[in-house]
C-alpha cells in the first residue's frame, strides 16, 4: 500500500474516521488546531458531526452526551484545554462513557508557550480530574503511530467504557512522515448500554452519581477491576536494543526519537546502551523496566517535564537501580548530542566502577 | 358550599395516604373543598389530604397542583366526558 | 351507584415503583410543595400525550433534580453542573430522532451553565430546555442563585441580594429571546392552578415542537421551593404567583412555532467505500514504481531549512520530503513552530534516509538552506563537515565562511523575480541542491510537485525555478553525475 506524507495532527482525524468515528467536538489551541480542523473538514463529508464548541468545558461535556448515546467520538486540545476538560473526563470515567481525547502538548504551566513539551504528564496519566479513575494513555512517537494508536485507542475505550487520551508533544503533532491507513471501517452498531431514544434503550440510565457509600465503594471497586485488568493485558512498550543494555533510556513521544539516535552514537562509542519507550503511559510498563533492572546498571530517564516520567519509573524499578533524570522544558528539545554528553558524564562514574564501556 | 347530597357526586378521588407528604396544595386549590389535611399522621410524619365530604367535580385540579406523581387519582362519573384540561 | 372512570392518574412516563431509589420507592425525594415535582407530572403527561416515551431522552442536572431519573420511564443520562445544554447539543445531534429533554435549575443553567445554554440557544440545537428558577440553591441549602430575587436574604446573601454586590436577577428567558434562533421561549409560573394548567400547556407545546422537527424551545418555570424560602408550601405558592413576576413577568418571549422551518436533517452518509477518496487516503492503491524499487545506494540526507516566514521555507521542505518518498526513502519533515517562529523566521528539519530514521529533528545538518543571513548565522555552524550550504546571497557574509563545507552562495530569489515570481526563490535553491548533490530523480520531483502544487500557473513557475536552479549549480561547477 502506498505510504502518504501525513502531519500528525491530521492523521488523528483520519485515522479516526477510517475507524468508524463520525462525531467529534473541540474547540482549537496551538498546536492541536489541525485536528480540530481536519475534523471540520472531513467529518461532514464523512456523514458525521463536527462542532467547535463554546469552551473546552462544553466540547468535553459533549464527548460526555455523544458517548452516552452510544457514538465513537473524540475531542482534542493542548494542556490549558485538557485542564479545563478534567472535570468532564472524571464523569465520562464515572460513568463509563467510551470516548478519545487527543493531547497534544505545549509548554506550561499557565499559558506557557506553544512549543513542545510533555508538562501534561501527571495531569493525564495520573488522571486530573477528581476521584478514583484512571484514563488509558497512549504515546505515539511517529506520524504512523498517530494514526495507528488513534484507531487502538477507539478499541481500548469500548472494550474498557473508558476515556482513552492520546499523549503527544507538539513535534509529533506538527511533524510529517510517511503513513499507511489502514481500510475504512463502519461506524460500530451502538452498544447495549447507550441512550438511544428507542424502546429497547429506554430502560438505560448513564451517570456518575451513587449517593449510597456502599454503591460507591462498589462502583469505585468495579472501575479498579478493570483498571487491573488493562494493567495486565493493555501495556505496551517498545524495547530497542535492549537486549544487551546496560545503560536503559526511558522516554516517549519526540524524545524517544532523539532517544533511538543517541542509542546508535552510544553503542558507536562503544556504551551497552537501549532504550525503554512506554508506548502506554498508563497503564505503565513497570514490568518491563523491572526486567531490564536486573541487567541495567542505570536507567536514564529523558522527558520534556520536570520529573514527572522519572517518578513512574522510580516506582516501577523500586530502588533496585539508580535512575538518572535529565530534562528541558519550556519548548526545548535536546539533541541527540545533547542527551549523549550527559550520558557520558553520567556513565563515566560508573563505568570507572563497572568497567561499562567495552571495546 | 351548597350540595345536592341526593345525587351522586360527579368526581372522585382517590388518595395514596401513604405517597402524600402533607403540603395542602390540593386543599387549598381544591374549588368545592373537599379536601383537608387529616389530623392522623401517616407513616413518615405527614398529616395526609383526606376527602372530607361529598361534592367532588372530577375537575383535576388537585391532580395537576400535587406534586407527588401517583398521591392522587382522579375519576369522573361514567356519564361525563373526560376531557383534558389542556383543550 | 354510580360507576367512574379514572380521569387522571400518574402518568405512564412514570416508573411504577421507583427502583432507582434506595428506599421510599413509592414518593419523590422532594420536599412537600415542591415545584419539581409539579413540572415532572406536566412534563410526563406531555410525553403520554405525544406518545414520544420510547423516543425521549432526559437529561438531568446537579440541582435537586438531579435523581429526576429515578421517576421517568426514559432514557436518562445525569450530567456534570451546568453542562446539560452541552450534552443534549451531543446526545441530539447523535440520536436525531429521539426527542432530547434538558432539565435544569436557575444554579445549574444561569450560573454556572450560563455558557452552554446561551451557545445551545444561539445555535438553535433542536432540543427541549425546562428551566426551573426558584430564586435560590436547594441542593447545597439556599446560597443566592442569579435569579435571586434583589433584596431577598440566603445564606450567601445575608443582608439580602444587592444590586451592587450580586448584580440584578438574570432574566433568563428575555435574555435568550434576544437571539435569533430560538423558536419558543415562554415564562410560565406554578403560583396557582392556572398558572400550572398554562405551563402544562407550554411545557407541552416546548416538546411538540421538537417532535415536529422545530430548533431550540425554552420554558422558564417559576417555582417554589418552601423548605428553603422557609415558607409552607401555600405561602411558597402565593410568592411564586405575587411577587417572583414582579421582577420575572410571565408570557411569551418568543413564538416562531408556526413559520419556523424545521431543521434541516443530516444528509444520509457515504457508503463506507467512499471514506479513503474523501479523506484522500490512497489505501488499496499499489506502490509506485519509484517506492517499490528501493535504492541500493546509502542516503542519509539531513536537511535545515530556515528564512523569514512567506519564502516558502515549509514549502520547500514538503517537496524534498515527497519526492524522498516517491523515491522509496525513509522521509520526515518537522516544522519549528515553537520559540523560533515568535521573530518570524521559519524552519524546518527533513531528513531523507534509506535506513528508518531515528529523530526527525535534524541537529547536525549535512545540508543548510539558509534563505536569509539571520538563518545562517544561526546554524552554519552545526553544519557537518563535507556537507553543503546553499546561501540566498550572492556571497558569505564577512567571517562566515567555512572551509570544510561545499557553499553555494547566489541570489536565489533575484532569480526568482526574473521568473516572475519572487516567491519561487525557495524552489530556485531546491534546484541547485538536488543538481549538486545528485539527490532524487526528477521524476520524484515532478510527482512532488504534482502532488502538492494544485495551480497549474504555480506549477509551471515552479518547474522553471527548479531549472533555473539546477543550471546555477552546474554553472558553479556542481554537478553530481
Amino acid at each position: 500500500m502506498r505510504k502518504q506524507l501525513t502531519k500528525g495532527n491530521e492523521a488523528i482525524v483520519k485515522s479516526a474516521i477510517l475507524a468508524g468515528c463520525r462525531t467529534f467536538y473541540g474547540y482549537p489551541i496551538t498546536p492541536a488546531s489541525e485536528i480540530a480542523e481536519a475534523a471540520a473538514l472531513y467529518m461532514p463529508q464523512a456523514g458525521g458531526v463536527f462542532l467547535q464548541a463554546e469552551s473546552e468545558v462544553a466540547a468535553i461535556n459533549m464527548l460526555y452526551g455523544a458517548a452516552a448515546a452510544g457514538v465513537r467520538c473524540m475531542t482534542a486540545s493542548s494542556g490549558p484545554g485538557i485542564s479545563l476538560m478534567q472535570e468532564g473526563i472524571s464523569y465520562l470515567a464515572g460513568a463509563e462513557l467510551p470516548c478519545v481525547i487527543a493531547d497534544i502538548m505545549r509548554g506550561g504551566p499557565g499559558l506557557g508557550n506553544i512549543a513542545p513539551e510533555q508538562g501534561d504528564y501527571h495531569q493525564v496519566v495520573k488522571g486530573g480530574g477528581h476521584g478514583n479513575y484512571r484514563t488509558i494513555v497512549l504515546a505515539p512517537d511517529s506520524v504512523q503511530e498517530m494514526a495507528g494508536l488513534t484507531a487502538l485507542a477507539f478499541d481500548l475505550a469500548d472494550e474498557y467504557r473508558n476515556p482513552v487520551v492520546v499523549l503527544a508533544d507538539g513535534y509529533i503533532g506538527q511533524m510529517m512522515e510517511p503513513v499507511e491507513f489502514p481500510p475504512a471501517s463502519a461506524p460500530r452498531p451502538a452498544p447495549g448500554w447507550a441512550v438511544q431514544g428507542t424502546a429497547e434503550a429506554r430502560r438505560n440510565l448513564i451517570t456518575s452519581i451513587y449517593l449510597e457509600p456502599d454503591g460507591l465503594e462498589a462502583h469505585v471497586r468495579k472501575l479498579d477491576a478493570k483498571y487491573r485488568q488493562a494493567e495486565e493485558r493493555e501495556v505496551r512498550a517498545e524495547a530497542w536494543r535492549t537486549e544487551d543494555a546496560e545503560i536503559v533510556l526511558v522516554g516517549y513521544g519526540i524524545v524517544a526519537r532523539v532517544l533511538k539516535a543517541v542509542v546508535e552514537q552510544a553503542r558507536a562509542c562503544g556504551l551497552a546502551v537501549g532504550l525503554l519507550r512506554p508506548i502506554t503511559l498508563y497503564p505503565f510498563p513497570s514490568g518491563e523496566l523491572q526486567r531490564l533492572s536486573r541487567r541495567a546498571r542505570m536507567f536514564l530517564v529523558v522527558e520534556l517535564s520536570n520529573g514527572q516520567l522519572w517518578e513512574d519509573v522510580r516506582l516501577a524499578v523500586e530502588g533496585r537501580t539508580p535512575v538518572e533524570l535529565y530534562t528541558r522544558v519550556g519548548g526545548n528539545v535536546p539533541s541527540a548530542e545533547e542527551v549523549l554528553a550527559v550520558l557520558w558524564g553520567k556513565a563515566r562514574p560508573l563505568a570507572e566502577r563497572e568497567e561499562l564501556v567495552h571495546g | 358550599m351548597s350540595h345536592d347530597r341526593s345525587k351522586p357526586d360527579r368526581g372522585r378521588v382517590e388518595l395514596n395516604s401513604e405517597e402524600c407528604k402533607g403540603c395542602g396544595l390540593c386543599v387549598e386549590a381544591c374549588p368545592p373543598k373537599v379536601l383537608r389535611l387529616a389530623g392522623h399522621l401517616n407513616r413518615y410524619g405527614y398529616h395526609p389530604v383526606t376527602c372530607f365530604t361529598h361534592g367532588c367535580t372530577g375537575c383535576g385540579i388537585c391532580f395537576f397542583v400535587c406534586p407527588e406523581p401517583g398521591a392522587i387519582i382522579v375519576l369522573r362519573a361514567t356519564a361525563l366526558e373526560a376531557e383534558t384540561l389542556y383543550a | 351507584m354510580a360507576s367512574y372512570t379514572v380521569a387522571y392518574e400518574k402518568s405512564k412516563s412514570f416508573f411504577e415503583a421507583y427502583e432507582r431509589k434506595a428506599e421510599l420507592q413509592h414518593q419523590t425525594h422532594y420536599c412537600p410543595g415542591c415545584g419539581h415535582g409539579i413540572v415532572h407530572k406536566l412534563i410526563a403527561n406531555a410525553i403520554d400525550e405525544l406518545g414520544i416515551q420510547d423516543r425521549t431522552i432526559l437529561i438531568t442536572p446537579v440541582g435537586c433534580s438531579v435523581f429526576a431519573y429515578y421517576y421517568f420511564d426514559t432514557g436518562n443520562i445525569q450530567s456534570a453542573h451546568g453542562r446539560a445544554a452541552a450534552v443534549a447539543t451531543a446526545v441530539k445531534r447523535a440520536r436525531p430522532d429521539s426527542i432530547v429533554l434538558s432539565y435544569q435549575g436557575d444554579g445549574d443553567l444561569a450560573a454556572i451553565g450560563s455558557a452552554e445554554i446561551l451557545h445551545a440557544a444561539n445555535r438553535g440545537e433542536g432540543i427541549t430546555v425546562i428551566f426551573i428558577n426558584n430564586a435560590i440553591y436547594g441542593m447545597t441549602g439556599g446560597q443566592v442563585a442569579p435569579t435571586t430575587l434583589l433584596g431577598q436574604k440566603t445564606t450567601t446573601t445575608p443582608f439580602g441580594r444587592s444590586e451592587w454586590n450580586e448584580g440584578y436577577p438574570l432574566k433568563v428567558a428575555e435574555l435568550l429571546a434576544s437571539l435569533e434562533a430560538p423558536v419558543y421561549i415562554e415564562r410560565v409560573g406554578l403560583g396557582n392552578n392556572k398558572q400550572i394548567m398554562q405551563a402544562g400547556r407550554a411545557v407541552r407545546r416546548a416538546i411538540e415542537n421538537q417532535v415536529r422537527g422545530l430548533g431550540f424551545s425554552l420554558v422558564e418555570v417559576l417555582s417554589p421551593c418552601p423548605t428553603i424560602w422557609k415558607l409552607d408550601p401555600v405561602d411558597a405558592q402565593r410568592r411564586v404567583r405575587e411577587e417572583m413576576p414582579k421582577t420575572f413577568p410571565l408570557g411569551v418571549f418568543r413564538d416562531r412555532t408556526k413559520e419556523a422551518a424545521a431543521r434541516p436533517r443530516p444528509p444520509a452518509p457515504p457508503p463506507i467505500a467512499e471514506i479513503p477518496r474523501i479523506l484522500s487516503v490512497a489505501n488499496g492503491l499499489p506502490r509506485t514504481k519509484a517506492e517499490s524499487q528501493r535504492s541500493t545506494i546509502q542516503v542519509d540526507l539531513r536537511v535545515k531549512i530556515a528564512g523569514f516566514g512567506g519564502q516558502g521555507v515549509l514549502m520547500l521542505g514538503e517537496v524534498l520530503a515527497e519526492a524522498g518518498l516517491d523515491a522509496g526513502l525513509e522521509v520526515s519533515w518537522l516544522p519549528s513552530y515553537g520559540p523560533e517562529m515568535r521573530s518570524g523566521t521559519s524552519n524546518c528539519h527533513v531528513r531523507l534516509a534509506s535506513r528508518p530514521i531515528d529523530s526527525p529533528l535534524v541537529s547536525r545538518p549535512n545540508a543548510l538552506l539558509a534563505l536569509n543571513e539571520p538563518s545562517l548565522d544561526k546554524f552554519l555552524t552545526s553544519v557537518e563537515a563535507g556537507g553543503w550550504v546553499l546561501y540566498n546571497g550572492a556571497a558569505l557574509p564577512d567571517g562566515c565562511a567555512r572551509a570544510d563545507v561545499h557553499t553555494i552562495s547566489e541570489n536565489f530569489t533575484q532569480l526568482a523575480d526574473e521568473l516572475g515570481d519572487s516567491r519561487a526563490g525557495n524552489m530556485v535553491m531546491l534546484g541547485a541542491l538536488l543538481e549538486a548533490t545528485g539527490m532524487l530523480s526528477g521524476d520524484s520531483i515532478r510527482t512532488a510537485l504534482e502532488r502538492l502544487v494544485k495551480s497549474q500557473r504555480w506549477l509551471e513557475i515552479d518547474r522553471q525555478a527548479l531549472g533555473r536552479g539546477r543550471e546555477v549549480a552546474r554553472r558553479g561547477g556542481f554537478h553530481a553525475s
